[in-house]
């Protein structure tokens, strides 16, 4: 964790280190606002995220806070390092707008579960969960956090030859889209797995789809194939005795999604 | 048509209150603007009604600045202004999207259904129609334009704040990554002493931007040594008129635009020394300038004429309902009161549309020879294009201003403006020479290119987005 200080302060620049997560926010802040926009009747598209409360855990610099800010969401960002928190608030409290919408601590999601039990409607952990130490006690957290029925966003990246060779190899040592060191190739997830702890801690994976950058461009699209970057959405189950909020378990289509839940 | 004067003459009066109350309730703020635009132009104008009517950008807070007054009509005058612009299908239908259409309609507009464009030294012509005689554009007086657009900015007053008679006298750009200190937006420093703040400012404050100059942007910009007459002139006789006449003289192209059944509007590209004379005659004799411009032969080489009656018949056998047939411009009676003025003529274009937090649209980023009527055309299709990348910017939680989406702008605008701009400039210098080279090569090209029809749709088609 203590690798990522040297470089906060350059959170901002779109076209420096961290030029690839500022292009992701074209696919991932799109991928958020549909899904959240679908499961309220609300549709202001002025101000489609409106009311409603996000968790950005492992919020950085506020790169994805920001956006989610200003779609009208209540975002608390949160981020162990006290160098990314600085660098997030200074440059959300120069918006008058986002200053009122946005708030950051610099702590853990297990540190806030406590006072936070049932309280967001979303989380969005965005290229955050392949830095986790203990992935299932994330999950865990994520789920007490969350309202019934509400959403965990998760990117991440894919276990494979390919996206060590891509991941690693490639974006680290060679084209330097991210800086070395960024990534430990034995903390990937391949997707089947995060189904999996997904799914027997509470949630209802609904959404899978794979992630492809491409460098050249400095852009990203989504892609059919999951084997390097990949975008999951899990909604938490809603208690059995709330009959009224059965919306979520009618849109499961597959039978391992069903059988989870019950 | 019915009763203009009355409804003019009713909005006029709620929008000189709206503009008082307006005022006050800038200077009482320290708010950061979303959108500020600078010039209430025809173009600043329409971006300013085209943003206050996106669903996408509803809680946005955009102003628009001013350096004139308010112009709306308190009733339609009833002689035509010198000013008009030629309105492409694809411009007219931007437009009623947000509603200033109808205002338009309502006020005066005059479609036409043919152009007919020739050359004073051979007689060769082309033509251009739609099937079924649509209309392939429309004439409308300037005033008309900006009244209609004031009147639909009016009904927007509480989305979108305008501030007449404003004067920027300084913009202060932030850095592209600002650190703690420095603002990181633009400054907008008013001759009255206010200073504004918004994410993005747009300038569309014509051919000499400040906006343009104070960022540093560069511009490529020439002038054509040519000045602009204009005037409103009255016909012999009334006709159904709807057909825009150009006639390319050695000393530049002469236009005759339908107004009406018994009025049109002059654009006589010259000389400064033959547009000074032109001012200056008396009406009778400009008159007679006018009619012989467009029916004189005295440009006309027997050796031309020969040759491109030989290729018009070879082209007649070919393809017997390819050529149309070439119809005679009204002749011009009389000339309206006071309509005589002149305007130089220049090509600019800016090499940057944009920068970080600043995007340039309509003459501030390229002005144009009026011979091919692109201008406000140029103008609207820039306000369209940013306000597809502003509304989805905006619906991803982007930053406006942003330099991600506004080179996206850039990118799309350029790739349009830059052939229209090379093809007008090269049709000035081409029909601008006496030399018979030329003269003969550009009278087979051009009946030539009269009698592909496919061609012409091509080109109809490019001209009229």
């Amino acid at each position: 964790m203590k690798k990522f200080q040297a470089w906060s302060a350059k959170w901002w620049d779109e076209e420096g280190v961290y030029s690839a997560l500022h292009a992701m926010n074209d696919i991932r802040v799109p991928f958020v606002r549909d899904i959240l926009m679908s499961k309220s009747d609300h549709h202001d598209v002025g101000c489609p995220l409106s009311g409603v409360k996000i968790l950005d855990v492992g919020c950085g610099g506020g790169l994805l806070s920001e956006p989610l800010g200003r779609l009208g969401a209540a975002v608390t960002g949160i981020d162990p390092l006290e160098d990314n928190i600085r660098t997030a608030i200074l440059h959300k409290s120069e918006d008058p707008v986002l200053d009122k919408l946005i708030q950051y601590k610099p702590c853990t999601l297990e540190e806030i579960v406590e006072q936070n039990i049932e309280s967001f409607d979303a989380i969005v952990a965005s290229e955050v969960v392949e830095h986790v130490n203990d992935l299932e006690s994330f999950i865990q957290s994520s789920f007490q956090v969350l309202k019934p029925g509400g959403s965990l966003f998760i990117t991440t990246i894919n276990k494979t030859k390919i996206s060590y060779i891509l991941g690693i190899v490639l974006a680290e040592k060679i084209m330097s889209i991210v800086p070395e060191g960024t990534h430990d190739w034995d903390k990937f997830i391949p997707p089947e797995e995060l189904e999996r702890l997904l799914e027997s801690n509470g949630f209802v994976v609904d959404t899978l789809r794979g992630m492809l950058y491409n460098p050249l461009m400095g852009s990203w699209s989504w892609f059919d194939d999951t084997s390097v970057n990949y975008a999951v959405h899990a909604s938490k189950t809603v208690r059995q005795e709330q009959t009224s909020d059965i919306d979520f378990e009618k849109e499961q289509d597959s039978p391992k999604a069903a059988e989870a839940s019950t | 048509m019915l009763f203009p004067a009355c409804r003019l003459a009713l909005h006029s009066v709620l929008g000189l209150n709206s503009s008082i109350l307006r005022r006050s309730l800038i200077s009482s703020s320290s708010t950061v603007y979303d959108v500020v635009i600078s010039g209430g132009g025809m173009v600043g104008t329409a971006m300013a009604c085209a943003l206050g009517s996106h669903p996408y950008l509803c809680h946005k807070k955009i102003l628009l600045l001013e350096a004139g007054q308010r112009k709306a009509y308190d009733y339609l005058p009833e002689q035509f202004s010198n000013r008009v612009s030629s309105i492409t299908p694809g411009s007219a239908t931007f437009l009623a999207s947000f509603g200033i259409w109808d205002h338009m309609c309502s006020m005066r507009i005059k479609p036409y259904k043919r152009m007919q464009v020739w050359d004073a030294c051979s007689d060769a012509i082309i033509t251009f129609d739609k099937e079924g005689l649509e209309d392939i554009g429309y004439i409308i007086e300037n005033d008309v334009i900006t009244a209609a657009l004031t009147k639909q900015l009016d009904t927007m007053s509480d989305r979108i704040d305008v501030l007449y008679r404003s004067r920027a006298i300084n913009y202060t750009w932030p850095g592209p990554h600002p650190d703690g200190g420095e603002s990181g937006w633009v400054q907008i420093q008013l001759a009255d002493g206010q200073k504004l703040h918004t994410r993005l400012l747009i300038g569309a404050d014509g051919q000499n931007s400040m906006v343009r100059s104070t960022a540093g942007m560069k511009t490529v910009q020439w002038n054509y040594n040519h000045v602009a007459v204009v005037a409103t002139l009255q016909l012999s006789e009334p006709t159904d008129n709807n057909v825009a006449w150009q006639r390319f003289l050695p000393t530049g192209p002469i236009a005759l635009l339908p107004l009406s059944d018994t009025c049109s509007s002059l654009v006589w590209s010259t000389s400064p020394e033959h547009a000074a004379e032109l001012l200056e005659v008396d009406d009778e004799t400009f008159v007679d300038a006018v009619n012989s411009a467009f029916w004189s032969s005295e440009h006309h080489s027997e050796f031309i004429s020969s040759a491109s009656s030989v290729l018009r018949s070879v082209l007649s056998l070919l393809m017997p309902s390819g050529t149309s047939a070439r119809q005679l411009p009204p002749s011009v009676s009389g000339v309206g009161k006071k309509s005589r003025a002149a305007f130089p003529l220049g090509l600019g274009h800016a090499t940057e549309y944009v920068r970080h937090r600043v995007a340039l649209i309509g003459d501030a980023a390229h002005r144009v020879h009026p011979l091919a009527g692109q201008g406000v055309n140029l103008g609207l299709a820039d306000v369209a294009s940013l306000l597809s990348h502003l509304s989805s910017a905006a619906f991803d939680g982007r930053d406006l201003g942003s330099t991600r989406h506004l080179l996206a702008y850039e990118t799309e605008r350029q790739r349009q403006n830059l052939p229209i701009m090379a093809a007008i400039d090269l049709l000035k210098r081409l029909y601008n020479t006496k030399q018979p080279p030329i003269v003969l090569l550009r009278t087979l090209g051009l009946q030539a290119t009269n009698a592909m029809t496919p061609l012409k749709e091509q080109i109809m088609a490019f001209a009229s987005k």
